[in-house]
């Protein structure tokens, strides 16, 4: 086991270790700059995929409108940024917008069809292509950003990068403490309890006199609200436009199958994987840089189908 | 299940199974085999009036008013309507039905099975010719054949993947195939052509005659459509066919019984990678054109809502949904904007996926068994009385 285990190390390390030696000697700027760049869009999609997992380990839901989720919370922050001037109003804001309506979808809608995958995949599906067309509707094609607070948004300077963008460092930064405050909270508190005890076994849950019905609840909004707070923070990183639903709908499918279906940790391991291969291709092999992030996926699916983290079942 | 088995299998039960040949038209010849053999005239004659038997059993006049009406359709209708809707409608039909024979009768749910007739469009879109210089300029037929090739060799890998997974895990890893298939094309200039795609793609002329002017489109989609419908209708009664559905049932009692599950799952994909590159050759006639826009994630969706409207119990169910998805497409002006058709394409989806999980196929059996159970009900209450039988599956 543990030589296989050199042989896997050996044959994966070997020549992503060439390419680190090669990138540094070769141009060490555009590799450290290259590496931050993945690490923040990593932050970014652990965000999105975290809540998505959440779900999904919970409910075996595979929440396909989580995308949608994630362009409303954008959406909402940007009005209320706008009405408000107040960037952190617009981040509560698309927290809050995002995980009412996810608790919405879950007691009205997915309550309803417990155990039926595919319906309530489906139904994921028919929401998310409603909620797109009414967003497109209501905010039309135009691209918006946001204005962070002055602080955030300078320039730090660094060794070697010589300057890079504040906020992409703070958001680096907030998506850690979530993930932290996400573990504590998983592994610390009663509730996170109750959902860990859920997704090994639900029924046994209910047997155990826990209301399950209220445990879906909690977990539904705070995986929708995670992705309308990434939908915020992310828009300020980058920008809000129509299709940016879709975008982050696949990062968190590709990430969660790549980390393992329902485990948070795994989930931040998928994020830092495909964020970081997908700025190295985008920057070393531009034409090809989606490849990276399928053969990624590929050679996950081929030796660890359940995902690096995941569990069979 | 072996190379040997598996012939045995095809040698012994294909004949009994899959051909028409029904009990009580074989119960009469048993005694035949224990004496001399009988004159083959005779035989000869037994041969046709069981046929007959046969298509007098099978065919109702419901399948002869369809096809009666599909063939006579592009005489009455117009131009518009036997193209944009009548041809459109069998080929998106023809794509759907890949997913419906993959999903229906295999359990597996693939999201890529546009992303296969977009392969297939493409590769015919390199060989053929186009008003891209990347296109070969080779001839049609050779490049349908290669296009066929290639993309029923990529569905199969996609199925090789995707098996590896079972239930929702198949929807995301397909869905994420097809997203990266998408992003590929979208990016990759030098064989795909990026965001342009490939424009104004020729589509063959046979007889002095374009294959895409209307009527001729029309039955060439049609045939197909119907070669697609009868095929997958065989195939589902030869033992290929009965094991797949046995997987989609209970895959753990088939793998005792002694089924290779995988490799049932990943042939099913091979077939279902076949129609569905067909329909995309006829999909890239149709459109002229092939473009990252003809493989994205609408379209890949589009397919699911197709299959899912219509029902995934009868290989009919795409081409009745695909019907309904070209109407609500072409007609979506009138009832809404024409900018909200994804809005009323979400909604009728939503609507059928909450109140008729079998889709419109589902509603009609439905209605069907409910008025048989009333008639049946009022003979019963006449004849019997008051008393009314319960059944033990009642509740």
């Amino acid at each position: 086991m543990t030589r296989r285990r050199w042989i896997w190390v050996a044959v994966l390390g070997a020549p992503l270790a060439a390419f680190t030696v090669w990138g540094l000697a070769d141009n060490a700027k555009l590799f450290l700059t290259t590496a931050l760049n993945g690490l923040t869009l990593a932050a970014l999609y652990f965000l999105v995929a975290s809540g998505f997992t959440l779900v999904f380990g919970l409910m075996r839901n595979v929440n396909l409108a989580h995308g949608s989720l994630y362009l409303l919370g954008a959406y909402v922050g940007y009005v209320v940024g706008d009405k408000t001037g107040s960037w952190l109003l617009a981040v509560a804001a698309g927290f809050a917008s995002a995980a009412l309506s996810g608790l919405i979808l879950q007691v009205a809608v997915f309550r309803f069809m417990q155990g039926q995958d595919l319906r309530q995949t489906l139904v994921t599906i028919a929401l998310s292509i409603m909620l797109a067309d009414v967003l497109l509707w209501i905010f039309g094609g135009e691209i918006y950003t946001f204005d962070p607070p002055r602080v955030i948004y300078g320039r730090t300077p660094l060794p070697i990068v010589q300057v890079y963008p504040t906020y992409r460092l703070v958001l680096l930064a907030m998506s850690a403490a979530i993930g932290v405050l996400l573990w504590l909270f998983l592994n610390r508190t009663r509730v996170g309890m109750m959902i860990r005890a859920g997704v090994d076994d639900r029924g046994m849950l209910a047997a155990a006199g826990v209301n399950v019905q209220r445990v879906f609840a909690i977990t539904f909004a705070i995986g929708a609200g995670l992705a309308g707070f990434a939908g915020v923070v992310g828009g300020t990183a980058l920008s809000i436009a129509p299709g940016e639903d879709t975008r982050y709908q696949l990062a968190s499918l590709v990430v969660v199958i790549v980390g393992g279906m329902g485990s948070v940790v795994g989930a931040a391991i998928g994020a830092v994987l495909i964020g970081v291969a997908e700025q190295f291709g985008l920057a070393y092999a531009p034409t090809y840089s989606v490849v990276f992030t399928f053969v990624i996926m590929a050679l996950v699916l081929a030796f660890r189908p359940q995902g690096v983290l995941g569990r069979r079942g | 299940m072996s190379a040997s088995q598996w012939r045995k299998a095809m040698n012994s039960g294909a004949g009994r199974t899959a051909w028409p040949r029904t009990a009580a038209s074989t119960a009469p010849r048993m005694p035949a085999h224990g004496s001399a053999r009988p004159a083959a005239a005779a035989g000869r004659a037994t041969d046709r009036a069981r046929w007959l038997r046969w298509l007098a059993a099978r065919v109702r006049v419901r399948h002869v008013v369809v096809l009666a009406a599909a063939l006579i359709y592009p005489l009455v209708a117009t131009p518009f309507f036997t193209f944009q809707v009548g041809a459109q409608a069998l080929t998106l039909g023809l794509i759907a039905l890949s997913l419906t024979f993959l999903a229906g009768y295999g359990g597996m749910v693939s999201l890529a099975q546009m992303t296969v007739a977009g392969i297939a469009g493409y590769m015919y879109a390199i060989f053929a010719t186009s008003g891209t210089d990347i296109s070969l300029k080779w001839p049609w037929w050779f490049a349908v054949l290669l296009a066929l090739v290639i993309a029923t060799v990529c569905g199969t890998l996609i199925g090789w993947f995707s098996v590896r997974t079972e239930g929702i895990y198949t929807i995301m890893i397909t869905l994420a195939i097809g997203v990266a298939f998408f992003y590929l094309v979208q990016q990759n200039y030098s064989l795909f052509n990026g965001f342009q795609g490939f424009q104004s793609v020729k589509s063959p002329v046979v007889f002095g005659r374009d294959v895409r002017d209307p009527v001729p489109f029309y039955y060439l989609a049609l045939f197909w459509a119907l070669a697609g419908y009868f095929g997958v209708q065989y195939l589902l009664r030869t033992p290929f066919g009965v094991a797949l559905q046995g997987i989609r049932d209970n895959p753990r009692r088939m793998a005792a019984l002694g089924f290779h599950v995988t490799a049932h799952r990943v042939a099913a994909y091979a077939v279902a990678g076949l129609i569905a590159a067909v329909g995309g050759v006829l999909f890239v006639w149709y459109n002229g054109l092939v473009s990252p826009g003809s493989v994205g994630t609408s379209w890949l969706i589009n397919i699911l809502v197709i299959a899912v409207l219509g029902g995934m119990r009868h290989p009919i169910g795409p081409f009745i949904g695909a019907v309904i998805f070209v109407l609500l497409q072409n007609f979506a002006v009138d009832l809404v904007d024409r900018e909200r058709f994804n809005l009323l394409i979400g909604g009728v989806f939503l609507i059928i996926v909450l109140f008729s999980p079998d889709g419109i196929l589902g509603w009609w059996a439905g209605g069907v068994a409910r008025l048989r159970a009333r008639s049946a009900q009022g003979r019963l209450g006449r004849r019997v009385g008051v008393e009314r039988t319960v059944s033990p599956t009642q509740p």
